[in-house]
C-alpha cells in the first residue's frame, strides 16, 4: 500500500483503537421492518427530547384554537359559550390535531434537503420505515392535543351527552383520519422542493377545508353550492362523526363516511408516498 | 471501449464503469465515464467545482440512476443488484449526512440499530467508534454544537458502523483545519489496512497525492486523464519556476532565453515583471536561472512550485481541442 513507502510518520500515529474499530467484525442481519419502525420513532422521540419545543404545537397551539373561537364567536353565534363549546369543542378539537399533522411533512422535508435521507437510503432497511416510525410518534402527539383541548374543554364547562366510550370512539376515529391525511403531506413534502413553498401549499390547502367545513357553523345556514362542498369535505365528514360520538347521537352512517374518507385518502397518498420516497432521485 | 463481461464476485476490481452519462436539464453532470478501480487502494477523483464528482459518486453508490451506461460495482450489476450493493457500499456524503439535532451517541446507535446490531451490541459499536475517533468527550453533545472536524469524523464514523467494502467519501477535507485533515487521512489509511477500497473525491492534488494510489482528473463530466500520482505530474511537468525581473523591458528578451533552456511555453502574468514556465526536470531550472544571469538580465525573485491544481488543469484543460483528445485515451 502506498503509505507503507511514502509516509513512514503516520506508521506511528495509527492508533490502536482504531484499528480494533475497524477489524472485521461479522455483519449483523437485516432488521426486519418492525424493528426498523421502532428505531425510527426513537429517533422522533429523541427529537422530542432535544427540541421540546417542538411540542408546542400540541400543547400551545390548541389551548389558544380552543379559547380564541370559544370567546370570539361564542356569544355572537350560539348566544353563550357554554352552548356554543357543546357544539364548537369537537369542531375545534378536529381542526386543531388536523393543523398539526402538517408537521409531518415538513419534517420529511427537512431529512432529504439536510442529507440525513441519502444516509437511510444506503441503508439495508425497509425505507418506508422512516414514515412509518416517524408517523408513529405523531400519533402519540395527536393524542397530547386531544386531550388537552378535551381536557380544557371540560374545565370551561363542556359537558358531552355521550360516554366515555363515546368519547374515546371519537378521539379514535380522529387518530385515525390524521394518520391517513399525514400522508398527503408526507407526498407534498417530497415533491416541494423547500420548506417555505412547502408550507405555503399546506396551508392552500388547509385553509378551504377546515374553514369551509361544518367545524364553526350549521352547513344549512349556507348557499346551497357552499352547503354542497361542505357535504363533501372530509373534514366535515369526521366534524360530524367526532361530534357524534361525543353526543352519544353518532349513526353507524356518519361513522362509516369517516372512516372511509380517511381509508380512501391513506389508499391514495400512502403508495404515492412511498413511490415518491424509493425513487426520489 | 469494449462493454466488459461481468466480473466474477471473487474479483479484484472494485469498480468498473462504462459510458456513465448524468444529465440535468442542458447540464451534463456527467459525460460519459469510464472507471476501472482495482480493490484494495486508494482511488481519488481530483476536479475543480462542478466537475462531476458528487454526481459519479452519488450513481455508483446506487442513490442516482444514470441516463446511460453502467457499472459494476463488486461484481454487482449497478442497475439490477442495487440492494447487494447497498449491503457492502457505504457513502459519505459532500455535506454531513448525520441527523443535527440528536447528539454522537444516539446517531451511531441509530445507524447501528438499523444495521441490525441487537441494542446492547448497537450502543458497544456506537462507543467503540467514538473513542475510535476521538469523539468520546462530544459524544452526549449535539451535533449541531460540533465543529466541522467533529462532524466529518461522526459522519465517517455512522457510514462504517458495519465495515463496507467499498466506501466513497465527497470531498472529506474540505473546509478542515490542517489538523483535522490529517486525522481524517489516517482514518482513510486505516480503512485502506482493514481491506475497504477506498474512492474519494478532492479538490486539492496535494491530498490526491498523499492519499490516492490511482487519480482520474475529473472536468466538465469527463475523465480528462488518469494514472498514478507520478504520471499525471511528468505530464505536467514536475513544477513550476516562477521569475520576477528588476526590469520589465528585458522581459521579452527573459522569455526568449526561458523558451530556449525549458522548451516549454512561457507564460506571461499581469504583471509586467513576472514569467512563469513549466519545468519537467529540475535541473533544467538551475540552468534557464544561469543562462539568465548570463544574459545580465537581473531577478528580484524566483521559485519553483511543485504543479497545483490549478497548473493541472491548466494543462490538461488548456491545450487545443485535438490535443485534448488524445490525453482523454489515457483513460482505457
Ligand atoms: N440535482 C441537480 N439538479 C441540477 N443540476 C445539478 C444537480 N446536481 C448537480 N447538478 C449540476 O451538475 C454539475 C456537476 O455537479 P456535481 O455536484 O457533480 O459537481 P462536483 O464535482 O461534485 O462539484 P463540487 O466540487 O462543487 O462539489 C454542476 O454543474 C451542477 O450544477
Ligand atoms: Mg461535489
Amino acid at each position: 500500500m502506498k503509505h507503507s513507502q511514502t509516509e513512514p510518520h503516520y506508521q506511528a500515529a495509527t492508533n490502536d483503537k482504531l484499528d480494533e474499530a475497524l477489524a472485521s467484525h461479522p455483519r449483523p442481519a437485516r432488521p426486519n421492518a418492525l424493528s426498523a419502525s421502532l428505531t425510527f420513532a426513537w429517533r422522533a422521540l429523541l427529537k422530542i427530547k432535544h427540541i421540546p419545543e417542538q411540542l408546542f404545537d400540541v400543547t400551545v397551539f390548541p389551548v389558544i384554537f380552543l379559547l380564541m373561537f370559544t370567546y370570539l364567536f361564542g356569544g355572537a353565534i350560539a348566544g353563550s359559550t357554554g352552548d356554543y363549546l357543546h357544539f364548537l369543542l369537537p369542531g375545534i378539537l378536529v381542526m386543531t390535531v388536523t393543523m398539526i399533522t402538517m408537521y409531518t411533512g415538513i419534517d420529511l422535508n427537512n431529512d432529504i434537503t439536510k442529507g440525513v435521507f441519502d444516509r437511510f437510503r444506503t441503508l439495508p432497511i425497509w425505507l418506508p420505515a422512516a414514515l412509518v416510525g416517524a408517523l408513529l410518534v405523531d400519533v402519540v402527539r395527536y393524542s397530547i392535543a386531544s386531550t388537552i383541548i378535551i381536557g380544557l374543554g371540560f374545565l370551561l364547562g363542556f359537558r358531552p351527552d355521550g360516554d366515555v366510550g363515546g368519547m374515546l370512539g371519537a378521539v379514535a376515529v380522529l387518530l385515525f383520519f390524521s394518520f391517513s391525511l399525514s400522508w398527503v403531506w408526507t407526498t407534498l413534502g417530497l415533491i416541494m422542493r423547500s420548506e417555505k413553498s412547502l408550507m405555503m401549499v399546506s396551508m392552500m390547502i388547509m385553509f378551504p377545508f377546515t374553514f369551509v367545513s361544518n367545524v364553526f357553523v350549521d352547513p344549512a345556514t349556507l348557499p346551497s353550492w357552499l352547503e354542497s362542498f361542505v357535504d363533501v369535505n372530509p373534514i366535515s365528514l369526521v366534524v360530524e362523526a367526532v361530534r357524534g360520538l361525543m353526543h352519544g347521537t353518532a349513526t353507524s352512517e356518519q361513522i362509516g363516511w369517516a372512516l372511509l374518507s380517511s381509508f380512501i385518502i391513506m389508499v391514495i397518498f400512502a403508495p404515492l408516498t412511498m413511490y415518491l420516497y424509493r425513487n426520489k432521485k | 471501449m469494449t462493454y466488459k463481461s461481468r466480473a466474477t464476485h471473487e474479483g479484484d476490481v472494485a469498480i468498473e464503469a462504462t459510458q456513465l452519462v448524468k444529465a440535468f436539464g442542458i447540464t451534463r453532470a456527467v459525460d460519459g465515464v469510464n472507471l476501472s478501480i482495482p480493490k484494495g487502494s486508494v482511488y481519488g477523483f481530483l476536479g475543480p467545482n462542478g466537475a462531476g464528482k458528487t454526481t459519479t459518486i452519488r450513481m455508483l453508490s446506487t442513490l442516482l440512476a444514470p441516463d446511460e451506461g453502467n457499472a459494476t460495482i463488486l461484481g454487482y450489476d449497478l442497475k439490477k443488484e442495487a440492494a447487494e450493493i447497498r449491503a457492502r457500499v457505504s457513502l459519505t456524503g459532500q455535506f454531513a449526512s448525520v441527523d443535527e439535532n440528536l447528539t454522537g451517541l444516539e446517531n451511531l446507535i441509530m445507524v447501528a440499530r438499523l444495521s441490525g446490531y441487537a441494542r446492547k451490541q448497537a450502543k458497544d459499536r456506537a462507543y467503540e467508534l467514538l473513542s475510535a475517533f476521538d469523539l468520546e468527550e462530544a459524544a452526549r453533545r449535539q451535533v449541531k454544537k460540533y465543529s466541522g472536524g467533529m462532524r466529518r469524523r461522526l459522519d465517517i464514523a455512522a457510514s462504517i458502523v458495519v465495515l463496507p467494502e467499498l466506501l466513497f467519501l465527497d470531498e472529506p477535507t474540505t473546509g478542515l483545519d490542517p489538523r483535522s485533515r490529517n486525522h481524517v487521512w489516517e482514518i482513510v489509511r486505516a480503512l485502506v489496512t482493514a481491506g475497504t477500497t477506498v474512492l474519494l473525491t478532492t479538490q486539492y492534488l496535494d491530498e490526491a497525492d498523499q492519499l490516492a494510489d490511482r487519480i482520474a482528473v475529473i472536468d466538465k463530466g469527463k475523465v480528462i486523464a488518469e494514472g498514478t500520482s507520478a504520471e499525471l505530474k511528468a505530464s505536467v511537468g514536475s513544477g513550476t519556476l516562477h521569475v520576477r525581473l528588476q526590469d520589465p523591458d528585458t522581459r521579452p528578451e527573459a522569455e526568449q532565453i526561458l523558451t530556449n533552456t525549458l522548451g516549454t511555453a512561457v507564460q506571461l502574468s499581469s504583471d509586467p515583471t513576472a514569467l512563469s514556465a513549466h519545468v519537467s526536470v529540475t535541473s533544467r531550472a538551475s540552468k534557464a536561472l544561469d543562462e539568465l544571469a548570463k544574459a545580465n538580465i537581473s531577478i528580484t525573485d524566483f521559485s519553483l512550485g511543485q504543479p497545483s491544481l490549478d497548473e493541472v488543469f491548466l494543462t490538461l484543460t488548456g491545450q487545443p481541442p485535438e490535443e485534448e483528445h488524445t490525453s482523454e485515451e489515457n483513460i482505457s
